[in-house]
């Protein structure tokens, strides 16, 4: 009963959020709305049963996401007046609003409509699992079942990571990103970075390595990584790398290559692309995960920096 | 009601919210943020149905869990790119608007979804 009016309170908490973001007038107020709505996202993927699903979305749907649009908030703030002037008038707001509650409507219809018992994979999931060698259903579905999935989302990340370097201007190509963060080398924000960055770096290595058998794994520790590694540049310890370094292009794409040498390692030795020989799938899956772990890690933390803005030093 | 029947129905609310905030907000930047509204909602409500698929030996569907993961990592990086674009679309053109009616500084406006 208790569990219920929780689950209650929380689902009216994150419906007056979501209001907060869209009615709120100022857009930083509205961002601010939203990171403590990715927040309270990840208790409900915690009452879902969703242990992973709920790290990841407390790092990147509150943690990333959040710093993202706080930065574009903040170099945006002069255009935020004259959008106002363009507010659109009193019909399109009610057409909104009636489309709105139709997509609503229809989707709670939905939601009552779905059939019993739902179609499940998890014994499908839990029949096979001991094959795979790892205990974490979700690792197993994300690196063996569903590995093909995994595959395009490494090479996606990537891709958009090219299309935001795109847009630096032309001078710049080769470059640093974002601006040179400077900061009182002995104030708190360096004593913060000095402290925390250790211990999350550690944290986050535990997250990778437990997400074998326990909730974790390669996603939220990258994510973790590069927390650490923006929370260091933020604080003036260091500077982003120029995107024209090479080691950094190899540390990029070292990831989704591995990947892709063990799946054609999989089309000789069993007759299927990204298929893992007998007893051969749990040290595969680690070798996948740990070359994934720095590409992860510096494409998180590049499409966070944004798009080439300094011109080389060369 | 269980939670995932609760938790459905809440998805279909905020992605209702999103969508709201998507047509009415005329700055692109709020656009992305509602458009991140309903890409939550849609994450929840698939979030329910891997909820519904419990089964004797697990708590939740695996399988839709794992595509969640994904799904969030891909929807992160699609965030940055139309961000990316908001800043360049505003560093050329010195306007934040998505209005064909009002070319700023005489330069053709593209209009885009965002």
């Amino acid at each position: 009963m208790i569990a219920t009016a929780a689950s209650a309170g929380l689902a009216l908490l994150l419906v007056a959020l979501a209001v907060w973001t869209v009615v709120a007038r100022d857009a930083l107020v509205a961002i601010s709305g939203f990171i403590a709505y990715g927040l309270l996202i990840a208790l409900v993927w915690v009452r879902l049963s969703g242990i992973d699903v709920a790290l990841t979305e407390a790092a990147i749907g509150g943690g990333l996401t959040g710093a993202l649009l706080i930065g574009a908030a903040a170099r945006l703030r002069s255009t935020e007046a004259a959008a106002h002037a363009e507010r659109c008038g009193a019909t399109t707001r009610i057409v909104a609003l009636l489309l709105s509650a139709a997509v609503t409507l229809a989707l709670v219809l939905c939601v009552f409509a779905l059939p019993h018992p739902a179609p499940s994979l998890a014994s499908a999931v839990q029949d096979n699992i001991a094959s795979t060698g790892v205990g974490n259903p979700i690792t197993a579905v994300l690196l063996a079942f569903r590995a093909m999935d995994t595959l395009l989302e490494a090479i996606v990340l990537v891709i958009a990571l090219l299309g935001v370097w795109s847009l630096g201007p032309d001078r710049a190509w080769g470059g640093r990103p974002g601006i040179r963060y400077t900061a009182d080398p002995n104030g708190i924000l360096a004593y913060f970075a000095r402290v925390l960055a250790p211990i999350g770096v550690v944290i986050a290595i535990y997250i990778f390595w437990a997400g074998a058998d326990h909730p974790g794994g390669k996603f939220q520790s990258a994510t973790l990584l590069a927390a650490m590694w923006l929370l260091v540049q933020m604080a003036g310890l260091a500077d982003a790398p120029p995107i024209g370094r090479r080691s950094l292009r190899v540390g990029l794409v070292v990831g989704p290559l591995a990947f892709i040498a063990v799946g054609f390692i999989g089309s000789f030795a069993s007759g299927a692309f990204l298929s893992y020989p007998d007893g051969w799938a749990k040290p595969l899956i680690i070798v996948i995960e740990a070359a994934l772990l720095p590409s992860l890690t510096l494409v998180l933390g590049l499409l966070l920096a944004g798009a080439p803005a300094r011109e080389s030093s060369k | 009601m269980n939670v995932a029947t609760l938790y459905g129905l809440c998805a279909a609310v905020l992605i209702g919210i999103g969508l709201y905030g998507l047509i009415v907000l005329p700055h692109p930047l709020r656009k992305i943020l509602s458009f991140n509204v309903v890409g939550s909602g849609v994450f929840m409500l698939f979030g329910a149905l891997a909820k519904r698929g419990a089964d004797a030996s697990m708590s939740a569907d695996p399988v839709p869990q794992a595509l969640l993961i994904t799904g969030i990592v891909v929807a992160f990086s699609a965030t940055a790119l139309a961000v990316a674009l908001v800043v360049r679309v505003i560093e050329v053109s010195g306007s934040a608007t998505l209005s064909s009616e009002a070319p700023a500084k005489g330069k053709p406006e593209t209009s885009g979804p965002s």
